[in-house]
């Protein structure tokens, strides 16, 4: 069955396109996975059917605009978080964007997303009320569980410019099995000159590994694999493995380098494959030529997992309840 | 999907895809004169809302490239709407091409009439209106303003006429084609009229934007000039991709209401309305 190798095939290797490709399901199946711009800069330059290269020259055009709405954005985040004096981390796409990353060429970035240390959380979440931004949760129970139990304060919207805010302490929930160092984070972040910074570069590929695997349940994992594999072709991978094993992150940054390297061809060393590799791949594929999702089991299984992965069973079921009974 | 269609209108091309055959059965029909795209813009699909109601109280959701999560679902006999709708929906939330413009347009000399206003305004009849008496009708729906060179292109999809819009453009135009008569949709009734063939024929041809109008149906008959600041915020407001298109737009929109006269059209009947338009094209 169709799936979105054909895009992943692309992204790697863009030279392989023959004239002959289907354009139209590859077009859509990047736009469906948030990644036509990505392609549209990988595909830069080579000769292309008029329509098409017409076509990805508006997605560039679009990520431009994207890319500098998110670079404001983060400018707006500095202005009102400069009083206080505290780190402030650059995460995902804007940190890649900001740091002039081939991870952020082209790569649509929706949310701004921050790390501050966790002391620093409420007067952070008071200098952004006090400019603009404001509660996007109006449910208690959600608002409390965020507080409590999650990595993140619950998100935030500016009024004006409709643009939401995640403000992280640290990159995994609380309740989840896996403790990464956030001090370390932040000791270690590399400072962008304007008084704001981003993670190392070894950071962010734990970061990126993190949300991937030990968080979610895989939806756009074929952008955030995408990411990982641009930034092993910016920094490569030394120190990677002692830096996973620092933040008790070492099987997730492994599956991430088999991933990259069985989709992009990525330059890490090939490690024995797992079996649960290949359920990996059939859920980072899961979308045809139409840009639908499928293989539904699949996907229910990540589901499924997710939610495993982010509590203890007995939490889990407390939330389950909780949330059955309110719906 | 399991039926499929694809369609150019103006520069936008579209790939329909629908898990029934209704739906593209009625678009084959309805679009027979228009061309199919080289590469389909958007993607659009019309898919059961659960598998069953494929067949059980069949429930159409509207899909594609650019999704918008609170669009009501609807049921299968107005499938035409959805794709309508749906089609619609792509171009407003993806287009980045040209400056979109909600608003009806029509051309004569190579001169385009942009009309604008909130739904019921009288936008689509009154671009119906116009057709009939001999100029080019180039949509109801969106203008599409190019930045780089001010023109305005074509969007002549299917007309849109709903309520007493569906009578009063029967009667100016009784040779045109119709499709089913939709009752009861959320927009009351809708019936969609198929554009003229100079309208199809013509609509690879862009227009230059001459006068901007704000009709208001259901008024004293009135014609007020409106400066250009105020059709620069009057515009941002009817603009689906404004914001989206960061400087390219603002500049498109700066050059349109510079350029362009507009005025403010109060009208009791679509006949005043028309006689005021006219009126106004003759001063330019």
């Amino acid at each position: 069955m169709a799936d979105a190798l054909i895009l992943a095939r692309a992204l790697a290797d863009p030279q392989s396109l023959t004239l002959d490709t289907d354009w139209v399901g590859l077009i859509t199946t990047a736009r469906a996975e948030l990644l036509l711009g990505t392609l549209a800069y990988r595909l830069d330059g080579l000769p292309l059917p008029e329509d098409v290269a017409l076509l990805l020259a508006d997605a560039r055009a679009a990520a431009e605009n994207g890319r500098r709405a998110a670079l404001w954005e983060a400018e707006m985040a500095r202005r009102a978080l400069a009083p206080l004096d505290c780190p402030v981390l650059l995460l995902k796409g804007t940190a890649f964007v900001a740091a002039g990353l081939t991870a952020g060429r082209g790569r649509s970035i929706g949310d701004l997303d921050i790390l501050v240390p966790r002391g620093s959380l409420d007067a952070v979440e008071a200098a952004l009320l006090a400019a603009g931004w404001e509660w996007v949760k109006p449910d208690p129970y959600d608002d409390a569980y965020y507080r409590r139990w999650m990595h993140e304060l619950p998100p935030l919207i500016h009024r004006e410019r409709d643009r939401m805010i995640d403000v992280h302490h640290t990159i995994l929930p609380p309740t989840a099995r896996i403790t990464p160092d956030a001090a370390a984070l932040i000791a270690d972040a590399q400072p962008l000159g304007n008084a704001l910074s981003v993670p190392s570069p070894n950071d962010m590929l734990v970061h990126a590994a993190a949300h991937l695997l030990a968080d979610g349940d895989l939806a756009g994992a074929l952008r955030n694999l995408w990411d990982i594999h641009c930034l092993i072709e910016d920094h490569g991978i030394d120190g990677l493995a002692a830096r996973a094993r620092h933040h008790g992150l070492s099987r997730e940054v492994d599956r991430a380098l088999r991933l990259v390297r069985r989709l992009f061809g990525t330059p890490v060393p090939e490690m024995p494959a797992r079996w649960a590799d290949v359920l990996y791949l059939r859920r980072v594929l899961a979308r045809d030529d139409w840009g639908r999702p499928i293989r539904p089991f699949t996907r229910l299984a990540f589901y499924i997992r997710s939610h495993w992965l982010r509590m203890p069973p007995a939490m889990l079921a407390r939330h389950l309840w909780t949330k059955w009974r309110r719906a | 999907m399991r039926h499929a269609f694809s369609v150019r209108i103006g520069p936008i091309g579209f790939r329909i895809g629908s898990d029934w055959r209704a739906p593209i059965d009625q678009l084959r029909e309805l679009y027979r004169y228009y061309p199919s795209p080289n590469l389909p813009d958007f993607t659009v699909r019309l898919e059961a809302t659960r598998p069953w109601r494929r067949w059980v109280r069949p429930s159409i959701r509207l899909a594609g490239d650019n999704m918008l999560p609170e669009a009501a679902p609807l049921p299968l006999a107005q499938g035409l709407l959805a794709a309508e709708m749906a089609m619609n929906l792509q171009l407003a939330l993806g287009g980045r091409r040209y400056l979109l413009l909600h608003a009806s347009c029509v051309e004569r000399d190579g001169r385009a009439v942009l009309m604008t206003g909130e739904s019921g305004a009288g936008k689509s009849t009154l671009a119906t209106l116009l057709a009939a008496r001999g100029w080019r009708f180039m949509g109801d729906e969106f203008a599409l303003v190019d930045p780089d060179t001010g023109l305005v292109h074509a969007f002549p999809r299917l007309i849109s006429l709903k309520n007493a819009g569906i009578a009063a453009a029967m009667a100016a135009r009784p040779d045109a084609r119709f499709g089913p008569l939709l009752a009861g949709t959320p927009k009351g009734d809708i019936r969609h009229m198929v554009p003229d063939g100079l309208a199809v024929g013509a609509m690879d041809e862009p227009a230059r934007p001459a006068l901007l109008l704000y009709p208001r149906f259901g008024f004293a008959a009135a014609t007020t000039p409106v400066r250009a600041s105020e059709s620069f915020v009057r515009l941002t407001q009817a603009s689906t991709n404004y914001v989206a298109m960061g400087e390219a737009g603002f500049g498109a929109l700066c050059q349109l209401v510079r350029s362009t006269p507009a005025h403010a059209i109060d009208y009791p009947d679509g006949a005043a309305a028309v006689a005021q338009v006219e009126a106004l094209w003759r001063t330019l």
